[in-house]
């Protein structure tokens, strides 16, 4: 049985221990906001934050993360949340939006640990995160806006 | 007729009273809710007009006929509809329609579909008309009420006005009262000058639900009891199971069954998980002896064996073997293989079937071309075409994949929801695996070229064969594997386009952009490669063989200008350009490129003029663009699904089948040309123009022009 927290709440799972916390989130826990792209860590639509960092759920199995904290897109909250949210509408950077969970996810992360990120540090951060879409353009200048506004 | 409508939960308040304009549309609104499940209860069928729906709450719903994967159909309908309605647009709303396909065909196809960068031009009086009818019974029912003449009401940002008498009111108000009306005939369409929301920037629609988790997609549909199934597919195409061992996949925790069905073995699991790990326990033998086993480099030489043969005409003017006849001329030939490209989506395809008490069977998917995918899903099923709903769900993209004539993937979906029978509700879902290697590719194309260019830059002969699968299954000439090729937009006297149909047992289909994906490389390389042999500039040479007036040149000069082009690069750096029209729209771009640290092309900067008619929605023509360049560059640099010897298929994923990611993607300038012509698509129209621009580029920086696609693909072999 592993016991975790996932967007503030305590859950528990006694299924396959390797099962990979995407599916946990997804299929059990019927959050749907965290998506499945590509299963080997190469597209970052699965991206969530395990313990306060960003993580790709489809490779971590759901043993691996007992007594951890998870937040998805469901549950991130505080400023860099907003920002991050706000700048992404304000730009309408979805397209298809099948990423985007993904892609703030990672950007949150970044803004939480680098609150004016140069555009080397948007690529070490977003790099992992594909969008076939190709919204790439607006991420960046929404990461700007967002650190921009968190500054104001 | 019942027609169910699904819609999430932040568009409920839609249920039951308002103004349905709408033929044949219960609102059987199912509350999606967060987990997908559609629940809620019948209601009367109000046989309107089909696209706008008004709430006593005054928001006004549009039902887009077309399927919504980012390219911006929910918000451009909806601002045409706005537009003629005079609503505000803070009131808009816009869902899927549901599946019928006269109602909700696409105009240019006859049949419901997306598709060919058509959805605003096909629709664009279509929607108005439904907006101005609408504004039409709401001005009818509140003269009623207010015992005034019509023509005296005035409507503004969703108000309705009286100015005599004082009296003012919302839509919702009068939302029963005007389903009532008699809708006119033949609605008054406003003077484009007088348009206040096209041409301006709207926010989208969408946009809110897809920032916080809360846009549901087809794999998010979660109803109870769900069975969760993958199938085994061969790694050959044309391959089929000559006999299987499930001994291990049975006993995988979460496996409720396997069974084998036309395309391989299907594996239904409790979970997603429990049918992924049943599937890798699986023992296999395929059948080869149908199957395509020949290479990648085998299927070239032989593609390049057809030059020689005589091919099917797409163009002939003038007298090509004479013209190259002629003295002082330089001759180019060239010889270009393109790869098979997938389209993967970001979404794999997926469907979700839910059985009603009744038997009848409601299917949720990216169904680009739902009536097909409900005539397939009937079949298969036995049911009645009336006993198969098909709603279509938001999709992570597409990109040309969902848009399939006879719906295989729908055959797949449901052969597996067929071999597993019962009531239980069942999504059939593809990995990232199934995607790479599923087929459905842009074909492989051979092209060879030969051109005269005189001393001042006029292209006197152009000689084209192009080599490949027919999209279409055509035996004679099929129109998309030369278009943007037999119709080039310049002044050349002596043209000759053919091509050669192949067959192979790897099923083609169209790819963002389709023929042009190709035509365009080859064209636009081929003429920057002419005009630079004889000394002339790539812009002023291209402008010198078009008409001065052509919409090809408005977007050229205007690429050129925003590049400030002739300006003096920095060692290292070089720029290339190019221009294409497809689907109506025409598209300029201007690449900045450098030699990057990995000796790969490093694409700095792109600006690109687009001129698609009056601009609906500019903010989502340049997404589009921005989209389409970043989606064709990932391509052209990264891009090839290729078969190894014995024709195994040799990517599987995105560690090999690359994507273009934050730190490879270029800044982008968007330019809309201004323009009062019917408006055109965007979806496509952006990607043709980037691979030559950038392939023109590398010419220069490297004196290599490029033969072979991916670009990547030169510097490894
Ligand atoms: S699904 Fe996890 S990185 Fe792609
Ligand atoms: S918005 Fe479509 S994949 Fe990113």
């Amino acid at each position: 049985m592993v016991t975790f927290t996932l967007n503030g709440k305590t859950r528990t799972f006694d299924g396959d221990p390797e099962t990979p916390l995407l599916w946990v989130i997804r299929d059990f826990e019927k959050l749907t906001g965290t998506k499945y792209g590509c299963g080997v860590a190469q597209c970052g639509a699965c991206t969530v934050h395990l313990d306060g960092m960003p993580r790709r759920s489809c490779i971590t199995p759901i043993a691996m993360i007992d007594g951890s904290d998870v937040i998805t897109i469901e549950g991130i909250a505080g400023k860099e949340a907003e920002a991050v949210q706000t700048a992404w509408a304000g730009l309408d950077v979805p397209q298809c939006g099948y990423c985007q969970s993904g892609q703030i996810m990672s950007a949150v992360a970044l803004l939480q640990m680098v609150p004016k990120p140069t555009d080397d540090e948007i690529d070490g951060a977003m790099t992992g995160n594909l969008c076939r879409c190709a919204t790439y353009h607006r991420i960046r200048a929404a990461i700007h806006n967002a650190a921009n506004a968190m500054e104001g | 007729m019942t027609i169910h409508d699904i819609t999430t939960s932040r568009r409920a308040f839609l249920a039951g009273t308002g103004l349905v304009i709408g033929v044949a549309i219960a609102p059987k609104f199912l509350s999606a809710a967060r987990t997908g499940v559609p629940a809620g209860g019948a209601g009367d069928l109000k046989p309107m007009n089909a696209f706008v729906k008004i709430g006593t709450d005054d928001t006004v719903t549009v039902l887009s006929k077309h399927i919504e994967f980012g390219q911006g159909p929910f918000t451009g309908l909806a601002t045409l509809v706005a537009e003629e309605l005079d609503a505000d647009w803070s009131q808009m709303r816009a869902v899927h329609s549901p599946t019928d396909n006269k109602i909700y065909a696409n105009l240019a196809f006859g049949l419901q579909g997306t598709g060919g960068s058509s959805s605003i031009a096909n629709a664009y009086e279509q929607m108005r008309k439904a907006g101005a009818t609408a504004r039409a019974m709401l001005v009818a029912a509140a003269a009623e009420e207010w015992k005034v003449p019509a023509a005296e009401i005035t409507v503004e940002k969703g108000r309705m006005k009286h100015a005599g008498s004082g009296k003012e009111s919302g839509f919702g108000a009068f939302a029963d009262m005007a389903s009532r009306q008699t809708p006119p005939a033949d609605p008054k369409l406003k003077d484009p000058k007088d348009f206040v929301l096209i041409g301006t920037d709207l926010p989208k629609l969408d946009t809110r639900e897809k920032t916080n988790g809360a846009a549901i997609f087809t794999l998010d549909i979660m109803p109870d009891g769900l069975l969760t199934a993958v199938v085994a597919h061969p790694k050959h195409f044309g391959a089929v199971v000559k006999s299987f061992d499930d001994t291990d996949a049975r006993k995988v925790m979460g496996v409720v069954d396997i069974r084998q069905i036309p395309q391989g073995i299907a594996v239904y699991g409790e979970n997603t998980f429990a049918a992924l790990k049943g599937r890798d326990e699986l023992r296999i033998d395929w059948d080869l002896s149908k199957a395509e086993t020949r290479s990648s480099a085998e299927l070239a030489a032989e593609y390049i064996r057809h030059f020689d043969k005589p091919g099917l005409e797409a163009t002939n003017t003038g007298d090509v073997a004479q013209a190259f006849q002629q003295p002082g001329l330089q001759t180019v030939e060239a010889q270009i293989v393109f790869p098979f490209l997938a389209h993967a989506p970001m979404e794999p395809l997926d469907a979700v079937f839910i059985k009603a008490a009744d038997g009848s069977v409601d299917i949720y998917n990216g169904a680009q071309f739902p009536g097909f995918d409900q005539q397939v899903a009937a079949k298969i099923l036995s049911l009645d075409e009336t006993k198969v709903r098909v709603n279509t769900q938001l999709a992570g993209g597409s990109f040309g994949r969902k848009a399939q004539f006879g719906s295989p993937y729908m055959q797949e979906a449901a052969s597996v929801y067929a071999a597993i029978g019962g009531d239980r509700p069942l999504k059939h879902m593809w990995t990232r695996e199934d995607d790479i290697q599923g087929g459905f590719y842009r074909p492989m194309y051979a092209h060879k070229m030969r051109g005269a260019v005189d001393a001042k830059g006029r292209i006197t002969a152009w000689e084209q064969i192009i080599v490949g699968q027919s999209i279409m299954a055509k035996a004679d000439l099929d129109s998309t594997s030369v278009e943007g090729a037999s119709n080039l937009p310049y002044r050349i006297p002596n043209l000759k386009v053919t091509s050669h149909n192949v067959t192979l047992p790897i099923p083609p289909l169209w790819w963002r952009s389709v023929g042009h994906t190709h035509t365009g490389f080859a064209v636009e390389t081929f003429v920057d490669e002419l005009l630079t042999r004889v000394g002339r500039d790539p812009v002023e040479g291209r402008l010198a063989l078009l008409d001065a007036a052509s919409r090809h040149a408005g977007v050229l000069r205007k690429a050129a200008e925003m590049a400030d082009w002739g300006v003096t690069l920095p060692e290292g750096r070089a720029r290339g350009v190019a221009v294409v029209e497809s689907f109506g729209s025409f598209v300029a771009q201007v690449a900045d490129v450098s030699v990057g640290a990995d000796g790969a092309p490093r694409v700095h900067k792109v600006w690109c003029a687009v001129d698609c008619g009056v601009a609906v929605n500019p903010n989502i023509i340049k997404a589009q663009m921005e989209g389409g360049i970043g989606y064709g560059l990932g391509a052209v640099l990264f891009d090839a699904v290729t078969l190894d010897k014995g024709g195994r298929i040799m990517q599987s994923n995105f560690h090999d089948y690359r994507s273009i990611r934050i730190n490879e993607m270029p800044d982008v300038s968007v330019e809309i040309i201004k323009s009062t012509e019917k408006p055109t698509g965007v979806g496509e129209p952006g990607v043709p123009p980037i691979g030559p621009a950038v392939a023109n580029a590398w010419r220069k920086l490297t004196d290599a022009p490029v033969r072979q696609l991916p670009i990547v693909s030169i510097m490894s072999s």
